[in-house]
C-alpha cells in the first residue's frame, strides 16, 4: 500500500488535451473518488496512474518513486474495469491466480491467497466456474478478489458498478466501501455517479475537462463548491444559482430554499418566488419555478419536507414569501469561482 | 384458404427451396464419385444413363491413380506446400491482424485497407513480376517457390479476417493482463490467441483450401510431374492431348476434396460458438 501523488499531469491525443494539469495527492489508505461528467478525462487519468496511457507531461509518484516511466506490471497497482476484464477462458480460480502466476509466486502460496481473496468476497462456492457461468454481481466480485489477491499498492476502479443493476448497486457500494476500510488499501474511484461519490470516498476530486476543480471530503465539495460547476454538478436537482449584483452570481440548495415562516430565526434573505410545477417524491416534494427580479439559466427548486409544507404556501401560479438563511448562501464572482465566504 | 393448407404449402414451398440448393451445391460432387467409380466402358457408351452405374463400379481408376501417376508424390506436394503456406500465413497474419485491430488511429485503417487492396489485384497479373523474382532466387520448376508465392494472396486476407475478429474481442480483457503483469506481447500470447482460436481455425482451414485449389501460379512456375501440386498434377498430366481421363480426374479431385469437406464439417462448427461469453458484461 502507498500513496499516490500526481504533479501536473497532462496527456494530449492529437490535439485534445484529455488531462489538462491533474495534481493531485491520494494518502496512504484513502479512499479517493474522481468524479465527473463523461469524457471529462477521469478515466483516461486512471489509466495513465495504472500505465496502460503514458501522460505527455507530468510526473505520477507511487509510494514516493516516480514511475512515469515504469511499465504497467511493475508499479504494482490493480485495477478493475468498468468491464471487469475478466479472463474467459479461465476459471475463476485461474482468474484470481492470474496476477500471482505472472509474479512467479510459488504454488502453495498462490493456493493460500487465492482462498483468502475468495473467502473475503464470498466466492469461494464459484472457483471452478467460468466467466459466463457467472452473475453480473459475482463477476464484479472476482473482479474485485482478483485485483486484491497480491495486495496491490493502489486499487484503481473505473466506474465498477456501472454495469449492476440499482438494487444491486447499493449493496456492491457498501461492500467494496467496507472492504476497502477493513483492508485499508489506497483507492482511486472514478465515477459519474455523485450518490456513489458522496457515499463512499473520503475525499472528492470534482473533475471537468481534464481539470481538476475541486478536492474536499464530500461535505466540503456540497456545502462549499469551489466554482459553478462543481455548485451545478453536485446535488440532485443542483444548486439554484442566479445573477446578482451585475456580474456575480448567488446560489444556494433547494433543500434550503424555503417558504419564509419556516425559517424561524437567525438572518435570512427573502425572495418572491412564483411556482410553476411541483412533484412530489413520497420523501419530499420538489417545487420549480421562477424568482422575482433574479435570472437563471435553469427553472428555481425547492427541496421541501411535504409533511411540513401547507398545501396553500406553494399554491401553483402564485407569488409565495420564500427565503433562505443567509448562512446557505453562497457567492460567486462573474468567473464563476467562490467569491469570498459570509 | 384455411390456415393449415396455407401453412403446408409454405412449408412445401420452404422444402423445394431447400432442396434446390442442396441439389445445386451436390450434383457436382455427386457426379464426380460416380465416375470415379464407374468403368470406362460404361463412361463412354453414349447410349447409357449416365446418372447411375449401368456397369458394376470398379477401382481401376483409383489404382491407375496410384500406380501408373506420380499422384502420391502431387498429394505430398499439395500437402507440404499447403503446410507451408499455412504455417508462414499464422506467423505473419496473426500478429499483423492484432496490431492492425489495435491501431485505432486513422493511420491503422488506411493501413488495413491498404493491405487488403494487394489481395484485389489478380494472380493472372502478378505472376509476371513474381516469375522474374522466382526466377532471381533460382526456384525456377520447383514446388519451393509456391510456398514463396501463395503467402502473397493468402496473408492478406488472413489478417484482413483476423484484423476483423480481434475488433470484436474487448481490449478490456490484454488491459488487465497487462495491468495483472503481463507485457503486451505477453497479454498477446496469453489472452488474444486463446480468445481468437475460432478465427485462427478458420484462417487455417481457409488458407489449406486457398493452398489446395491454386492452378495459376502452379502451372506459371511448376513444369516437371515430380513438383506439381495435385490441382496441377491432375489436370495436366491425365489429359493428354485430346484425351482426357476422366475417371482418374475425379477419383483425384475426390481425394484431394475429401480431407477438406471432412475439416469444415468436424471442426468448424464446434470452435465457432461459446469461448468469449462472459469476459464483459
Amino acid at each position: 500500500m502507498a500513496a499516490v501523488l500526481t504533479r501536473e499531469i497532462v496527456k494530449i491525443f492529437g490535439e485534445i488535451s484529455a488531462v489538462d494539469g491533474i495534481s493531485l495527492t491520494v494518502p496512504d489508505g484513502e479512499f479517493m473518488v474522481l468524479l465527473g461528467p463523461s469524457g471529462c478525462g477521469k478515466t483516461t487519468f486512471l489509466r495513465i496512474i495504472c500505465g496502460l496511457e503514458q501522460q505527455t507531461s507530468g510526473d505520477l509518484l507511487i509510494g514516493g518513486h516516480v514511475v512515469n516511466d515504469i511499465p504497467p506490471r511493475a508499479r504494482g497497482v490493480a485495477m478493475m474495469f468498468q468491464s471487469y476484464g475478466l479472463y474467459p477462458h479461465y476459471t475463476v480460480r485461474n482468474n484470481i491466480a492470474f496476477p500471482l502466476r505472472t509474479q512467479r509466486v510459488p504454488r502453495d502460496e498462490i493456493e493460500k491467497k487465492v482462498q483468502w481473496a475468495s473467502q473475503l468476497l464470498g466466492i469461494g462456492h464459484l472457483l471452478d466456474r467460468r466467466p459466463r457461468q457467472l452473475s453480473g454481481g459475482e463477476r464484479q466480485r472476482v473482479a474485485l478478489a482478483r485485483a486484491l489477491v497480491r495486495e496491490p499498492t493502489a486499487l484503481l476502479l473505473d466506474e465498477p458498478l456501472s454495469n449492476l443493476d440499482a438494487k444491486l448497486r447499493t449493496s456492491a457500494r457498501q461492500e467494496i466501501k467496507n472492504f476497502q476500510q477493513r483492508v485499508g488499501l489506497t483507492t482511486i474511484y472514478v465515477t459519474h455517479d455523485q450518490i456513489e461519490a458522496m457515499g463512499m470516498g473520503d475525499r472528492i476530486a470534482v473533475i471537468d475537462h481534464g481539470r481538476v476543480r475541486q478536492v474536499g471530503t464530500p461535505t466540503e465539495i456540497y456545502d462549499d463548491p469551489a466554482d459553478l460547476f462543481v455548485a451545478t454538478f453536485v446535488g440532485a436537482p443542483p444548486m439554484n444559482i442566479v445573477t446578482h449584483n451585475g456580474g456575480g452570481y448567488l446560489g444556494f440548495r433547494p433543500e434550503n430554499f424555503l417558504p419564509r415562516d419556516m425559517i424561524d430565526n437567525g438572518a435570512a434573505t427573502e425572495f418572491s418566488f412564483r411556482v410553476d410545477r411541483s412533484e412530489y417524491l413520497g420523501s419530499e416534494r420538489i417545487v420549480y419555478g421562477v424568482m422575482d427580479g433574479f435570472e437563471s439559466k435553469q427553472p428555481i427548486t425547492a427541496k421541501l419536507p411535504p409533511a411540513h409544507v401547507a398545501e396553500e404556501s406553494i399554491r401553483p401560479g402564485e407569488w409565495h414569501p420564500f427565503a433562505v438563511k443567509n448562512s446557505a448562501l453562497r457567492h460567486f464572482d462573474k468567473n464563476g469561482h467562490r467569491a469570498s465566504r459570509h | 384458404m384455411p390456415r393449415a393448407l396455407i401453412r403446408s404449402l409454405r412449408e412445401t414451398a420452404f422444402f423445394f427451396g431447400v432442396a434446390f440448393f442442396v441439389i445445386l451445391a451436390a450434383f457436382p460432387f455427386y457426379w464426380m464419385v460416380i465416375t470415379a467409380f464407374k468403368q470406362n466402358s460404361d463412361l463412354y457408351d453414349v447410349s447409357n444413363v449416365p446418372f447411375w452405374f449401368n456397369e458394376p463400379p470398379t477401382l481401376e481408376h483409383l489404382v491407375y491413380l496410384f500406380k501408373e501417376t506420380l499422384f502420391a508424390r502431387w498429394l505430398l506436394n499439395s500437402l507440404i506446400i499447403g503446410l507451408c503456406v499455412t504455417g508462414i500465413t499464422l506467423v505473419t497474419a496473426v500478429p499483423a491482424g492484432y496490431s492492425l485491430a489495435r491501431m485505432t488511429s486513422r493511420k491503422g485503417e488506411a493501413l488495413g485497407i491498404a493491405i487488403f487492396l494487394t489481395y484485389l489485384v489478380p494472380p493472372t497479373l502478378l505472376f509476371l513480376p513474381l516469375s522474374r523474382i522466382i526466377a532471381d532466387l533460382g526456384l525456377q520448376n520447383s514446388m519451393w517457390s509456391l510456398v514463396l508465392v501463395y503467402p502473397t494472396f493468402t496473408i492478406p486476407f488472413c489478417s484482413w479476417l483476423l484484423m476483423g475478429f480481434f475488433k470484436a474481442l474487448p481490449p478490456e480483457i490484454e488491459e488487465a493482463a497487462i495491468v495483472d503483469g503481463c507485457s503486451l506481447f505477453g497479454a498477446f500470447i496469453k489472452m488474444a490467441i486463446p480468445l481468437s482460436l475460432p478465427a485462427i481455425l478458420t484462417v487455417v482451414i481457409f488458407t489449406f483450401t486457398l493452398t489446395l485449389q491454386e492452378f495459376v501460379y502452379a502451372l506459371t512456375f511448376v513444369s516437371s510431374s515430380s513438383q506439381k501440386p495435385i490441382t496441377l498434377g491432375v489436370s495436366t498430366d491425365l489429359i493428354r492431348g485430346d484425351v482426357f481421363f476422366w475417371g482418374e480426374i475425379m477419383a483425384g479431385a475426390l481425394i484431394a476434396a475429401l480431407p477438406v469437406a471432412i475439416a469444415y464439417n468436424l471442426f468448424l462448427d464446434r470452435f465457432i460458438s461459446g469461448i468469449t461469453g462472459g469476459a464483459v458484461k
